[in-house]
């Protein structure tokens, strides 16, 4: 924290501690992360509670999702392909 | 007759050497004396369980026609609608759910054949599992070792029935959940063709994967359970026309001309030295020679797995949003995760769903049966959360279904046959074509007939 900002949080009454190091660089690197950022998004739209303690989890689930699915999500497949919504063995 | 088959006690009440009140107050009792190890039973139904026997032995005493599993205790996963229990699907969010008003469709078919329904069985929340652990009712306990787990998310089924508890109980089959705990707990396990069997009644997981089917120690058992299922319903959108097609009398027929091949490729990687040992008992059992590899295995899996976060995601968002903290969180953060997939891929793995569905069965034009393992190991300990393979760090919830996946994904047919190596057992797949549930069943029946195939006796202090 700079001696600007750290004057600007007393200025508001708050007291200026410095969060760690490494908690900092995670808080820095999740704000630029452009999937903690989809999952705060998406959380948000579908209107889901997500506790800060659930988070990582969500994340590191929806991660191992997205690439499984880039497995396939390249496979071609001719445009008038029918899915399988309702399956029939 | 703890340790009898169904078939041998349905032989035995039918012919009078044993009455249903005797077999089924025996369950009881063993259900009484080991549940507190093994965990399997979330509700034993006893005076409704006695009161069915009493009518069953009231039947043959006056001349009356008794049903091909007349007195055989069953058990059913707690998915499965009980007339006057909330249908909890392993979760606490369900306990205050409506009591049922009937049965589920597959409970009166079984019950209209003669079985006795004697409790309601532990599971895997909301079928999202394949480890038999469950945070609200605690882990389910492998008979063959306590300390390790039943494989989910029928856990209570294949601990109920490999435990010696009740010789025959139903469980549900997403993505592998009928031929994993079979697999772990050493016991044949049949998952159906998609559509076969009736899931009126049950609560769903992924309706476009949910199979449901019989868990058991005999390959008989499976197909008499089977044969008395079968039939169309309305009142599952899914459940087949088709006509019931009886296997039970096709068992005997043996291998003699099926075209068996192993599955290659994809099916042989990711597998411990005792899965590999108990592919290779049975390739040896049946002198089969052809390898096939099914194309794809590896992004059908993967298919499979993005279909069953989304619609299980989609399915419990109101739940997510009202009652999040009640779910087991293991459960609930892949949930959340589920709810938040983009439908483009979803809608491509529907796409290729399809796609691989043709090129799979163009490969039933070669063979008839294909072999795989059921697992990757044998099972691992209760709160294990991984393995390392081929060096590889692999978490155990998601992984112990790898093999089962890609087969479910496109509905075959398959029972999971159990090698009773030491110290635990282990399951392979026999699958077969779309409503070729007699060759499989045949295969199966064969290997156990060899002794290659066999549900193993445990010893559990209780």
């Amino acid at each position: 924290m700079t001696k600007r900002r750290a004057k600007s949080a007393g200025k508001r009454g708050r007291k200026a501690v410095r969060a760690p190091a490494a908690k900092r660089t995670r808080a820095r690197r999740a704000h630029r992360d452009p999937l903690d950022r989809f999952v705060d998004a998406a959380a948000q739209a579908l209107a889901l509670p997500l506790e800060p303690a659930w988070k990582p989890a969500v994340r590191a689930n929806l991660e191992v999702t997205l690439r499984l699915a880039s497995l396939y999500a390249d496979f071609p497949l001719p445009d008038d392909a029918e899915p399988a919504p309702v399956f029939k063995a | 007759m703890q340790w009898a088959h169904a078939s041998e006690i349905a032989g035995a009440v039918a012919d009078g050497r044993a009455s249903a009140a005797a077999v089924v107050g025996a369950s009881l009792t063993r259900i009484a004396r080991l549940d507190g190890v093994l965990n399997a039973f979330t509700a034993v139904l006893k005076a409704r369980a006695l009161a069915k026997a009493e009518a069953i032995d009231a039947a043959r005493a006056s001349g009356r026609p008794l049903g091909s599993l007349a007195g055989v205790p069953f058990a059913v996963k707690n998915l499965f609608d009980i007339a006057g229990l909330p249908t909890l699907a392993g979760s606490k969010i369900n306990r205050s759910r409506p009591r049922a008003a009937r049965d589920a469709t597959l409970i009166e078919r079984l019950e209209a054949s003669g079985a006795v329904l004697v409790g309601a069985l532990n599971m895997g929340e909301y079928a999202y599992d394949f480890t038999g652990e469950n945070v609200h009712d605690g882990a389910a306990r492998n008979p063959h070792d306590p300390d390790r787990m039943t494989g989910g998310s029928s856990s209570g089924s294949g601990g109920a029935v490999a435990g010696g508890l009740v010789p025959l109980a139903l469980g549900s089959d997403t993505n592998g959940s009928i031929r994993v705990p079979a697999s772990l707990c050493g016991i044949f396990g049949l998952k159906p063709t998609y559509g076969q069997l009736s899931r009126a009644g049950t609560f769903p997981f992924v309706a476009s994967l949910d199979h449901v089917g019989p868990l058991a120690r005999s390959t008989r058992d499976l197909a008499l359970a089977y044969d008395a299922m079968q039939g169309p319903d309305p009142n599952d959108p899914v459940c087949t026309d088709r006509p019931p097609e009886p296997v039970t009398p096709l068992l005997d027929r043996g291998v003699e001309g099926l075209r068996i091949a192993v599955a290659s490729g994809y099916f042989r990687a990711a597998c411990f030295p005792e899965a590999q040992a108990a592919v290779a008992r049975v390739v040896a059992a049946l002198g089969v020679t052809d390898e096939i590899e099914v194309p794809e295995a590896k992004r059908a899996r993967a298919a499979a797995y993005v279909i069953t976060a989304s619609e299980g995601g989609a399915l419990h968002l109101g739940r997510l949003r009202e009652r999040a903290r009640d779910f087991d969180p293991a459960v609930r953060d892949r949930l959340i995760a589920g709810a938040m997939i983009p439908a483009a891929l979803v809608a491509k793995a529907q796409k290729f769903r399809r796609w691989y569905r043709e090129r799979v069965l163009e490969l039933f034009g070669r063979v008839d049966a294909l072999l795989a393992p059921a697992t990757p190991c044998s099972a691992p300990r209760i709160g294990q959360k991984s393995f390392v393979l081929d060096g590889v760090e692999m978490p155990v919830r998601a992984n112990l279904g790898i093999h089962t996946q890609p087969i479910s994904f496109i509905g075959l047919p398959v029972v999971a046959v159990p090698v009773p190596l030491k110290p635990m057992p282990i399951g392979v797949q026999i699958i077969a074509a779309p409503w070729r549930e007699d060759v499989a069943l045949r295969i199966a029946h064969a290997l156990e007939q060899a002794g290659v195939a066999a549900a193993g006796e445990p010893t559990i202090k209780g």
